[in-house]
């Protein structure tokens, strides 16, 4: 009964485990979307929380940005944006790109980037209509 | 009277020297002794003390309603240096084939007295109205009031409806009829919403001025807390005639025109 429990804990443990090695694209079975982080280790966040709640992250900072007017909170798109954009690229949008590259591997739509600007350090040079 | 002393050790002196160099930035000329010219310092200075950065991870405040006075007698006939600082700072760039549906967030305006010829030159925008009809009629939500009196609108609820854009007596909001990529990070925009002038609020929130105010040559355009009594802007307008443009309403715009 014993040898049973710990083969359960042991399968949770693999099952737990095992999306996140997946998607770290270490060389596991499924073909993982290819990550590349500029700067490490400098989340907002472990990565596990990231992976799971960055959506919900934005959407409450948002609301608290733009009704309350709330400004410098650490869940921000553009501090994203500024940190993982792609050194090639200088986007998060491009194809292997931060959000691109996770987003279609997951096939979740991307909707943020129709309004922001998924470049890093843009300035906007607009002219006359 | 006393003994005589230097500026330097009179606490006293060296207190009403801060004090009076802080009053609005006044200065003085001396013309001849004993005359003197006094000078108030240009709206911009004075409007750039009243403003300061709030903290991070503070909400806007109720106590404060950020406003506008422009002065229409100082509004240089031609010039679009407003609108064209206010295009470049929120990046509106589109050029559509069809010109009316580019956005506008600001536009010059000219009005012509026909009986005597009289013109006067002025930039309309989004009247941040403390009653605002387009956060009435919006059915999502999206068009709001901040609490320190900026309208905007949340474009992550805007169904692009555009009853707001009926609503507005002052023709300030426009649709965004095409796809967009070239936002500023600041400034997030996209097609299927309605937008206006945002008074900056990106800006305002770092304690900076909106850009249509910095770029006026002529100083015609003040920023400023209306509800406080000290600000250059609430001074100005309890001592000179100013106009709410169709006040009529009753929407009580934060926008104040003077010489219309």
């Amino acid at each position: 009964m014993n040898l049973l429990r710990i083969l359960v804990a042991l399968f949770a443990a693999f099952i737990a485990v095992s999306p996140a090695s997946t998607l770290a694209g270490d060389g596991g079975r499924a073909a993982g979307p290819a990550i590349e982080i500029a700067n490490p280790g400098k989340c907002v966040a472990p990565v596990e929380e990231m992976r799971r709640n960055h959506m919900e992250m934005l959407k409450h900072q948002r609301d608290r940005s733009l009704r309350q007017g709330i400004r410098g909170e650490p869940a921000s798109l553009n501090a994203c944006i500024e940190c993982h954009a792609s050194k090639k690229t200088g986007s998060v949008l491009g194809k292997g790109d931060f959000c691109e590259s996770c987003h279609a591997y997951a096939a979740v739509k991307l909707d943020c980037f129709e309004c922001h600007q998924p470049r890093a350090g843009f300035k906007a040079t607009g002219v006359k209509p | 009277m006393t003994a005589p002393q230097s500026p330097d050790n009179n606490p006293r002196r060296a207190f009403i020297a801060a004090a009076g160099a802080g009053v609005a930035g006044l200065g003085f000329t001396v013309i001849a002794p004993g005359l003197h010219l006094m000078a108030v310092a240009s709206d911009a200075n004075a409007a750039s003390a009243a403003t300061e950065a709030r903290k991070a991870g503070t909400a806007a405040s109720p106590a404060v309603r950020w406003g506008l006075l422009i002065d229409a007698n100082k509004c240089a006939p031609g010039c679009t240096k407003c609108v064209d600082a206010c295009h470049t700072e929120n990046g509106v760039s589109e050029k559509l084939p069809d010109p009316r549906q580019n956005s506008q967030w600001i536009r010059k305006i000219e009005l012509v007295d026909k009986r005597n010829g009289r013109v006067t030159q002025l930039p309309m925008m989004c009247q941040h109205c403390a009653n605002p009809p387009c956060v009435d009629v919006c059915p999502t939500g999206a068009s709001m009031k901040r609490a320190d009196g900026i309208v905007l609108v949340d474009r992550h609820t805007c169904i692009g409806c555009r009853y707001c854009m009926m609503a507005c007596p002052y023709k300030a909001r426009s649709f965004v009829h095409a796809p967009l990529h070239d936002q500023n990070p600041d400034v997030p925009r996209g097609q299927g919403c309605v937008e206006s002038c945002t008074l900056c609020v990106h800006r305002v929130d770092k304690g900076q001025q909106p850009a249509c105010v910095e770029s006026c040559p002529e100083g015609a355009m003040m920023f400023g807390d209306l509800f406080d009594p000290g600000s250059a802007i609430a001074r100005r307008i309890a001592s000179v005639p100013t106009t709410q443009v169709r006040a009529d309403l009753r929407l009580n715009p934060g926008v104040r025109y003077q010489g219309i």
